[in-house]
């Protein structure tokens, strides 16, 4: 085990195996593209060997000592992601992803949605959290309303919008363009005294900060594993247990079912309820170690980092003649996405040139197109920063920019 | 350097002072096509002649916002196709989709391409095909309908 000291990033870089290898022209790697996808430290990468070289049976099946490991690691999962937020075991639900838990969500509030109800949601919202919510509306008839984003990228939160035809507020707890942190707390109480739920869409959120499902006391919370360490395709649903329980099943088949009976079937309480076919252990053996991991770190601990990573970001960026960042230019209430503008240079060629001195970043609408219209931009690069990043590297990154700015003659 | 051989000097000239930028009269067709993972979009207008039975690609015009290789493809693609019959038109975006799809390995018919062949490094980048490649399936819509237009 390494990182002794907590934030001895040289240390944790060690345990990164992707952070050594060397990319175009031979140049070793600088991701800054966590926000898309996180890399694995070797204790997730061995977890996960671990489950299928020892432990590799259906879960929740079988009478024998595999299945039986096999299910004690995926619940012993289930508690651990549990206490990372501050929720019960039977209040977290594993699925494919943060958008197959939203959809989930949305699909199952199908039946408690009637025409002339509304749904809310906000202008800054990554795709995942808009288009189920389009469709909803579509299937139900109620009407879709949103909150604004103002020119720096924050909510302009107009409180008026949230009547007693509110069924559901569905809202990014970061944005993974702008990092805006909105206020989803005073939200969250706005909207239960109209007797709506809340959703909030953690997969920003939850992979940087320190998160408190009963501080936000909002219904519902969705993140993804692969964001946070973990492995790709495991991905959560936080609900309290009462919302999850009034929900009926989405994807349904074995496992979720109590009786099963030609004429029909009923189903288990919540969390099985939601989860159908053989459960995805090794994932979960692998999210649990990216949540050890974490926690060893301290939470607190990885957004200090991830904030002096980001302030010292957006100092350099807009050292630059001709950036303009998208988002608030101070660290309060933001995270660490970094997008930005560079005038003269199109995104795409901006990330090619960045791309060949070995800088990764992710180049477009990040899946946040009405945000980036909102904005008055047709795309942007994006700089993410995680637990590995170094100040070595935010000054690559605005080294690489000014490259691309002479590389295009601007 | 990897990056010269995708942005040749061709490209960034096409890039900085595009050809038969700016939408115009007469058309007989015009469609809007957008790359959906980047947000990069054209607007793309074709008037056809008819010659001899057949026809020929009379004027290709277009509006657009995007990275340098779509700016600098849809400007060669109108060079290369405004006064050719149809079918000869075709057969050059033929042959631009297979330069395209070559990883790299291509080995352009400068006579029949021009200063397309500018993108053969383009096509060992998977991420950048689709920029290269989003003028030509617009012009092709476009012609399609046209045709339509004229034979419908």
């Amino acid at each position: 085990m390494s990182t002794a000291a907590p934030f001895d990033v040289e240390a944790i870089r060690k345990d990164f195996p992707a952070l050594n290898r060397l990319v175009r022209n031979d140049r070793p790697l600088i991701y800054l593209d966590s926000g898309a996808t996180s890399q694995k430290p070797v204790q997730v990468l061995d977890a996960e060997r671990e489950f299928y070289e020892l432990h590799n049976g259906a879960a929740h099946r079988g009478a024998h000592l595999l299945s039986e490991e096999g299910t004690e690691i995926y619940e012993g999962a289930r508690g651990k992601l549990a206490a990372f937020i501050g929720a019960d075991d039977r209040e977290v639900v594993f699925t494919k992803s943060a958008t197959e838990s939203i959809n989930l969500v949305a699909y199952s509030l199908t039946g408690s949605i009637m025409p002339g109800d509304e749904i809310l949601i906000t202008e800054s919202e990554h795709h995942a959290n808009l288009v189920p919510w389009q469709q909803l509306a579509g299937r139900t008839g109620a009407t879709l309303r949103w909150f604004t984003v103002l020119p720096d990228g924050r909510l302009d939160v107009d409180p008026a919008l949230i009547t007693d035809r509110t069924k559901i507020v569905a809202l990014t707890g970061q944005s993974n363009v702008t990092g805006v942190n909105p206020p989803v707390a005073d939200i969250t109480r706005l909207a239960h005294e109209a007797g709506a739920l809340v959703l909030c869409d953690g997969a920003q959120l939850v992979p940087h900060h320190p998160v408190d499902v009963r501080a936000l006391d909002v219904d519902f919370l969705v993140f993804s594993g692969h964001k946070m360490l973990g492995p790709l395709g495991l991905g959560v649903l936080y609900g309290k247990y009462a919302q999850l329980e009034a929900l009926p099943p989405f994807l349904s088949g074995g496992d979720m079912i109590e009786v099963v009976r030609m004429e029909g079937s009923t189903f288990q309480p919540p969390p099985a309820r939601f989860e159908t076919g053989v459960p995805p252990a090794p994932l979960a053996a692998g999210l649990a170690a990216a949540v050890d991991y974490l926690t060893r770190l301290g939470m607190d601990n990885v957004a200090a980092h991830e904030e002096s990573l980001t302030a010292h970001a957006i100092d350099a960026l807009l050292d630059i003649p001709g950036v303009r960042i998208l988002g608030p230019t101070t660290t309060k209430d933001r995270g660490g996405a970094v997008a930005f503008e560079v005038d003269g240079v199109h995104p795409h060629d901006v990330g090619q040139v960045l791309d060949d001195q070995g800088i990764a970043v992710r180049t477009g609408h990040h899946c946040a197109w009405p945000l980036h219209r909102a904005l008055g931009v047709q795309s942007s690069a994006r700089a993410t920063f995680y637990v590995y990043n170094t100040h070595e590297e935010v000054d690559a990154l605005a080294e690489g920019v000014r490259y691309a700015k002479r590389f295009f003659g601007v | 350097m990897q990056l010269e051989s995708m942005y040749q000097e061709i490209i960034l000239d096409h890039y900085r002072h595009p050809h038969h930028k700016g939408l115009r009269d007469p058309h007989d067709a015009e469609v809007y096509h957008v790359n959906p993972t980047c947000g990069d979009e054209v607007k793309m207008r074709v008037a056809l002649k008819d010659v001899g039975g057949g026809h020929v690609v009379e004027d290709v015009s277009y509006d657009s916002l995007g990275c340098s290789i779509s700016q600098a493809s849809a400007s060669v693609m109108s060079d290369l196709v405004i006064g050719k019959p149809v079918a000869e038109a075709m057969r050059i975006g033929d042959a631009f989709l297979e330069l395209m799809q070559s990883k790299g390995q291509g080995e352009p018919d400068e006579d029949l391409l021009e200063d397309a062949v500018a993108f053969a490094g383009v096509s060992k980048y998977p991420a950048r095909i689709k920029c290269a490649l989003l003028p030509w399936m617009a012009w092709k819509d476009a012609t399609a309908r046209a045709l339509e237009e004229h034979d419908g």
